[in-house]
């Protein structure tokens, strides 16, 4: 009961710590130099990572990813040519594949995990950051789309089709030629700049910056 | 923050933790807080020491997707129409027919995808809820790096409907050859997501707790 009260009665008690996410070690919160790394000194999991205007780089990232993949759905994305027949198919094919009867909702499912997710996930992140570039205080509801986007990037699973894609056209090789259109090469950019913008994002430095930046 | 060195690695008990210093961390953005605080003041995500329920959904989720992994491998994941002759063939028997094939490589992707990670996962995860009610012999460190591969490896297994997506949108070749899934795709489909909802469930804080006790 006494320790109760005692830590009722200090409303800021953790501030200046941090807790490893993995192990729940203690860590004194300083400010660390731009290009440090800080990690769990019991698991060794990154804490902080501090990149210079990382927030900018961010931003910029995710602005390209979004156009990028809005092409990567419109644009023709393969073309499959054998004996004189030929078939062009988009991204949007992909998704309606499992159209048919019973198994609609597996397109569904796929239309989430391979565009609509990792697209809505990259808006929510330029939605909450884009304004820190410019060093404005973040807009409304940033906290709830960042932790949006955090609970999401497992279901965002772009570089897992892209990857299924390539596996699928060594297997009709042998059968058939197939050509890789506009939006094949705009998927795989995609995926290599959202990989690049999740290793720039150093997701407490991100919370950080956003409650310092926050009006009270 | 200061970054220690390992010096202290091997005897747990060095080690303060927020909850033995009677406080709760965020796993979303690193703050402490003091205990009995209910949301996060940076950023707003639901606090819990250690998350009481999690092993019972850990237990749950993965018995969905041992269940959904059942069907996975009786039915049919491809559907191929070769000139009005149909051949059904199942996630083992394609494995199977690459090999026939000669393409080795492909095989060996597509078996670990749809086999040997899954199965795996499914030990590792059980294993590791298991750890932390029993003493096992995989020690700390050990364990985090099995969590760590459960969770980045697991989201993998879905390439395998990703694969039957593209060539079903892709192989449309009227009377010549038609691809069309078949209905084991949405159970792997799902068997993959109740796996991958498990491994989330996993609180890698009991991990370094249960590791902590046996270490005493
Ligand atoms: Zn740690
Ligand atoms: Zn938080």
């Amino acid at each position: 009961m006494t320790s109760d009260l005692r830590t009722e009665a200090v409303p800021d008690a953790g501030m200046g710590l941090v807790a490893c996410p993995v192990c729940d070690v203690l860590h004194r919160d300083a400010e660390l130099a731009v290009g440090a790394r800080a990690r769990c000194r019991r698991c060794g999991t990154l804490l902080f990572a501090p990149r210079r205007s990382a927030m900018t780089q961010i931003v910029m990232l995710a602005a390209t990813a979004s156009v990028l993949m809005v092409a990567a759905v419109f644009f023709p994305f393969l073309e499959l040519q054998a004996g004189g027949l030929s078939r062009q198919s988009s991204v949007f094919d992909a998704v309606m594949a499992f159209s048919k009867g019973m198994m609609l909702p597996l397109s569904v499912a796929v239309g989430a995990l391979i565009v609509v997710l990792p697209f809505a996930r990259l808006c929510a992140i330029a939605y909450a950051l884009a304004p820190m570039v410019f060093g404005w205080a973040p807009p409304a509801h940033a906290a709830p789309a960042m932790r949006w986007a955090e609970a999401m990037r497992p279901w965002a699973m772009a570089e897992i089709f892209i990857t299924g894609v390539a596996v699928a056209l060594v297997k009709v090789a042998g059968l058939a030629k197939v050509t890789a259109g506009p939006a094949f090469w705009a998927f795989a950019a995609l995926v290599l700049v959202t990989v690049l913008k999740d290793n720039l994002m150093c997701k407490f430095t991100i919370w950080k910056t956003l409650e310092e930046r926050r009006p009270s | 923050m200061q970054v220690h060195d390992m010096e202290n690695a091997g005897r747990t008990q060095t080690f303060l933790t927020a909850r033995r210093a009677g406080l709760v961390a965020c796993r979303g953005c690193g703050a402490v807080h003091a205990k009995g605080v209910g949301a996060c003041r940076r950023c707003g995500g639901t606090l819990s020491s250690r998350d009481a329920g999690s092993l019972q959904r850990v237990w749950a989720w993965l018995f969905a997707g041992l269940i959904a992994y059942v069907p996975a491998n009786l039915y049919p994941m491809l559907v191929t129409t070769t000139f009005g002759k149909t051949r059904e063939s199942t996630i083992v028997g394609g494995v199977i027919e690459l090999v026939e094939h000669g393409s080795w490589g492909v095989a060996a992707i597509v078996f670990a995808a749809s086999v040997v990670i899954p199965i795996g996962k499914f030990i590792t995860i059980a294993y590791l809820a298991l750890s932390t009610r029993i003493p096992v012999t995989i020690r700390g460190h050990g364990r985090q790096r099995l969590y760590e591969i459960v969770e980045f490896i697991g989201r993998w297994s879905m390439i395998d409907v990703f694969v039957v997506a593209i060539l079903s949108a892709l192989v449309q070749l009227n009377f010549v050859v038609t691809v069309n899934p078949g209905i084991a795709a949405v159970s792997f489909a799902l068997s993959v997501a109740f796996t991958m909802l498990s491994a989330q469930n996993v609180d890698p804080r009991l991990l370094w707790d249960a590791y902590e006790a046996d270490d005493t």
